[in-house]
């Protein structure tokens, strides 16, 4: 039972993550008045990509090459590090809030170095603003964990999914004000609006798409799917850490499909709230970007010291 | 067995192997090849020593005090004193200094015919001499002379390539700054002998008692100056970003790697042994100090497009980590609870281990591709990966291990630090607990700006299109260089999966301060596994999380390669550049990389931005024919620190100088004046 459980935890990140960005797509379109592409849209593009024969720059060196096979294989391990359906798993190896950050760190890294490798003036900037962006997101991501650390009293995240934090009504105000402050880092590290476009292509602002610009084939799919393993993984630390609730507290055929039910209505309220605002605001000028990160970085800060 | 190792005169063999060394080669100064060859010779023996001697010492737990006969001043006494703490220290020291000394011997090549290689190599081991003496000296005079040892020979080589102007330059700032440090570091010393009447450091920790608490306070301000100046605490910084660049690379990696901690050692020596118990307010100063020199490091290595420059920006900002964790085990000592200031100076430990490791790689890197590219200018650099690519492996590792990215050394310690501020949020509270959340935003901040920061400098340093004809004739370094740096980059890994192993070493150390002994042994800070924090708050484990990332890239790369895309093709080809001939000047540079977070960071690092534009015709200034931009940061410390303390002492010269006529007559009524007056005081 445990090893399908296991199993399941594994291989859900990769399996469900390019589903999320279809659904997004779709409810964008029909609230644009568009019909949309069908939310299986990013799986037959995932597909096509990965048979597709590639074209390597000759500046590129093999940090090009190796880069998206790191990225991608770090989303995995962290989407299987953090739980998703259930909380009675144990994960005191690499379950620890901090690892988790600095893992993404990983993959930030060689994202970046990868637009730098090839030598166009767009992967350039576009890495220069991802690292931007993400050091600057770091201080509210590590508080904003920090709060229900505290509050849980351990920074492992499986111990702080499996604590009942609705049993504290005094933590309501702090744990709502985290859960706001992630909402804006989770925009910012998923390449979402107002940080980003993640429709565009050769727009002068983009982030996340001017990076993996010279990426084709395989190598773009896989840059991809880690960005959208990367989405799905936020969405799934927001919504299991701030709200535990649903989640199997047993093993149990039962309990573990309830688990996955629950989860993914969960994802589903999360992507439908991303689309929505999307749908409802303009991207933001770049350095406007600082002044939304530090806010996320002081709610946090605040709603750290009101635990007590 | 372990006795002979650990014993005194295991010691003096030591210190003898590297005199022995410096004094040779000295001799040999005549031929560069022999003289070069015996220097690192005797220094890899006596770090090979010096390791067998540490590790032997902090196993065995075998302390050792003695004292050499034959001082000729009453109150100078050549006495030693190895304990755990020094022990730990003479391991960097030794560790850093194996592979600095094989890095040398193909490094100092370059030097032939130019500079005299025998003086090299006997201020190198010289230098390497003075560091131990601080480390072990138990008398402060005596450690004041192992201090000068270490810090003159450390100046003769920041000016050893002495063509430079820049460098003479330099050499200067660090030896004035140095002495101003020293300055403080005496008076904090003769305080002491005020109140205790010895300059011994047993004598002084049994008679701490004696100090009433204006004069400990005192000796608190002028040690933390004196060597606060040395560690490179902002803003006593300004020699480290001038002397590091300055000197020949292994010996920038081995001050950057070790020298600066000298400081951080005495802090910990006097804070948390010898002067406990202390007031709350001391620990709440160094954590303060932390947090700027740890932000404001990392904010400035970013505005620098000089390499070296850069890295030592960068030890700034690792020693305000190293003294965030310092400084919340002062807190937690004065606070009583040592099991926190356990944790937090095992933290502390760790990262000053780590950073030795990492950021002397770094500097050999470094010095690996300056040697090769004969500039610091990272904008002239580019595509070495291609021309250079075991030294962009290796700078690879290191700029992993200084940003934080597990599974590399610099995560675990920070990790660690982490979480000592962690327990300082959940335990203290008021304003203590904000002072921790501020500490655990600027850690948080100073990660992710780290990442940033050698982003840019991997990726201006070695990606992309060459940006000089300089690069396409650099050729991979010679082996010894290549040896030194691929080991400090596989300690840098080993350091970090193997972390609680580690880590149950520098517990022992932890344990020796007599101000922790009280705490259970049950207290641990890491088990079989990996790193843990007491009560089950978190635990880490670097293995795991190397083997589950490896095997994840495995069952990928498989997938991927060989059961979805078989019959895929991969065609070489350009870059896109929409229609136009690319060239290097597209390409990001190192300046504008940062420049976004320059802009952001503006009211405090002051960027300026100057225009120089050549007209064609200076009457009409429609036709410009050249256009410079210079772009530079404001210089904060000078404005606002140093040039008012220059005013000041610069104005009380000129009053002082009143009384200097150059008037014979007038200075014999100076000596007639201060005769009565020296008459009178004694009757």
């Amino acid at each position: 039972m445990t090893i399908i459980i296991l199993e399941i935890q594994i291989i859900l990140t990769p399996l469900v993550s390019p589903l999320c960005a279809g659904v997004i797509n779709k409810i964008k379109a029909r609230l644009q008045n568009r019909k949309g592409a069908s939310i299986f849209q990013p799986y037959r593009d995932l597909w096509k990509l990965l048979h597709k024969d590639e074209i390597i720059s000759r500046d590129a060196s093999w940090i090009f090459r190796i880069a998206p096979f790191i990225v991608f294989s770090i989303t995995l391990l962290i989407g299987a590090s953090i739980p998703l359906f259930t909380s009675f798993l144990t994960n005191t190896l690499t379950g620890d809030m901090l690892l988790i950050v600095y893992a993404l760190a990983i993959g930030t890294f060689f994202l970046a170095l990868g637009g730098l490798d090839i030598g166009s003036a767009f992967g350039g900037f576009g890495s220069s603003r991802e690292m931007t962006l993400s050091a600057l997101a770091e201080g509210g991501f590590i508080f904003s964990l920090l709060t229900i650390a505290l509050i849980n009293g351990t920074t492992n995240i499986f111990a702080i999914a499996n604590a009942d934090i609705f049993l504290h009504g005094k933590y309501l105000f702090p744990t709502l004000l985290a859960f706001g402050g992630f909402l804006v880092v989770l925009l910012a590290e998923t390449a979402r609006f107002p940080y980003d476009n993640p429709a565009t292509h050769l727009e002068l602002t983009m982030i996340h798409e001017a990076m993996i610009l010279e990426y084709s084939g395989k190598k773009l799919a896989l840059m991809e799917w880690a960005s959208f393993n990367k989405l799905f993984i936020f969405l799934a630390l927001w919504v299991n850490l701030f709200f535990p609730i649903g989640l199997a507290y047993t093993p149990g055929v039962i309990t573990i499909s309830m688990g996955i039910i629950i989860f993914m209505i969960k994802i589903f309220l999360g992507v439908l709230l991303i689309a929505l605002l999307e749908s409802s605001m303009a991207k933001f000028r770049f350095f406007r970007l600082p002044d939304l990160l530090l806010i996320s970085f002081i709610l946090n800060a605040i709603a750290i010291g009101l635990i007590r | 067995m372990l006795e002979i190792i650990t014993s005194p005169i295991s010691f003096f063999i030591l210190l003898s192997l590297f005199f022995v060394g410096a004094i040779g080669s000295l001799l040999l100064r005549k031929d560069d090849d022999s003289a070069n060859i015996w220097s690192n010779f005797f220094a890899i023996a006596g770090s090979l020593w010096g390791l067998l001697f540490s590790v032997a010492t902090i196993i065995s737990e075998h302390t050792a005090a003695f004292l050499v006969n034959g001082s000729p001043f009453p109150l100078l006494s050549f006495s030693f004193n190895i304990d755990l703490l020094s022990a730990f220290f003479i391991f960097i020291i030794s560790l850093i200094a194996l592979f600095c000394s094989i890095y040398a011997v193909g490094y100092v090549r370059h030097y032939y015919q130019k500079y005299n290689i025998g003086a090299l190599g006997f201020f190198y081991n010289f230098f390497i001499l003075g560091i131990l003496l601080v480390l072990t000296a138990s008398n402060g005079i005596f450690f004041l002379i192992g201090w000068e040892i270490m810090s003159v020979a450390s100046f003769f080589m920041v000016i050893y390539d002495r063509d430079d102007q820049e460098n003479v330059k330099a050499g200067f700032l660090y030896l004035v700054m140095t002495y101003i440090g020293t300055a403080f570091i005496v008076v904090a010393f003769l305080l002491l002998y005020k109140f205790i009447g010895s300059f011994d450091f047993v004598t002084i920790k049994s008679g701490v008692a004696l100090l009433p608490i204006g004069a400990k306070n005192i000796i608190f301000l002028a040690a933390l100056i004196g060597f606060g100046v040395k560690a490179g605490i902002i803003p006593l910084h300004i020699w480290l970003p001038a002397a590091h660049p300055a000197a020949p690379s292994h010996i920038s990696a081995l001050m950057s790697g070790v020298m600066i901690k000298t400081g951080i050692f005495m802090m910990m020596r006097l804070f948390l042994d010898i002067l406990q118990p202390i007031p709350i307010w001391w620990g709440i100063v160094v954590l303060i100090i932390g947090i700027i020199s740890s932000l404001l490091g990392v904010l400035y290595a970013l505005t620098e497009h000089d390499i070296k420059r850069l890295l030592a920006y960068h030890s700034i900002e690792n020693i305000g980590i190293i003294l965030l964790g310092l400084g919340s085990a002062l807190i937690f000592s004065s606070l009583s609870m040592p099991a926190l200031a356990f944790l937090s100076l095992v933290a502390a430990l760790f990262h000053t281990l780590n950073h030795a490791i990492f950021k002397s790689l770094l500097f050999l890197g470094a010095g690996s591709v300056i040697n090769q590219m004969h500039t610091r200018n990272m904008e002239e650099y580019g595509g070495l990966i291609k021309y250079m690519p075991q030294t962009a492996f290796f700078f690879l590792i290191g700029s992993m291990a200084i940003s934080a990215l597990p599974p590399f050394n610099g995560f675990f310690s920070e990790w660690l630090t982490f979480q000592s501020l962690f327990q300082g949020i959940a335990i203290l509270d008021s304003s203590m607990r904000w002072l921790f959340i501020l500490a655990v935003g600027a850690l948080a901040f100073t990660g992710g700006l780290a990442l940033a920061c050698f982003v840019k400098a991997f990726g201006s340093i070695f990606l992309a299109r060459p940006r000089s004809t300089e690069v396409t004739h650099a050729k991979e370094s010679p082996r010894s260089m290549l040896i030194g740096m691929g080991a400090l980059a596989m300690l840098s890994f080993l350091f970090g999966i193997f972390s609680s192993q580690t880590v149950s070493l520098l517990e022992k150390i932890g344990r020796s301060f007599d101000v922790l002994q009280k705490i259970p042994e049950t207290i641990l800070v890491s088990n079989s596994q990996g790193l843990m924090i007491e009560n089950s708050f978190s635990s880490v484990s670097g293995l795991t999380f190397l083997l589950s990332l490896v095997g994840a890239l495995i069952v990928v790369a498989i997938i991927i390669d060989l059961i979805i895309n078989r019959s895929q093709k991969i065609k070489i080809g350009a870059t896109w550049d929409c229609g136009t001939d690319l060239n290097p000047r597209m390409e990001i540079t190192s300046t504008g990389f940062a420049r976004s977070i320059v802009v952001i960071f503006k009211g405090i690092l002051k960027p300026s931005i100057q225009h120089t534009i050549d007209y064609s015709d200076s009457e009409s200034r429609y036709l410009p024919r050249t256009r410079t931009v210079s772009l530079g940061v404001g210089d904060v410390y000078k404005s606002y620190f140093y040039q008012p303390i220059l005013t000041m002492i610069t104005s009380l010269s000129m009053r002082v100088k009143n009384i200097q006529s150059g008037n014979t007559n007038i200075y014999v009524l100076y000596i007639l004046i201060a005769l009565l007056v020296s008459l009178f005081s004694i009757l």
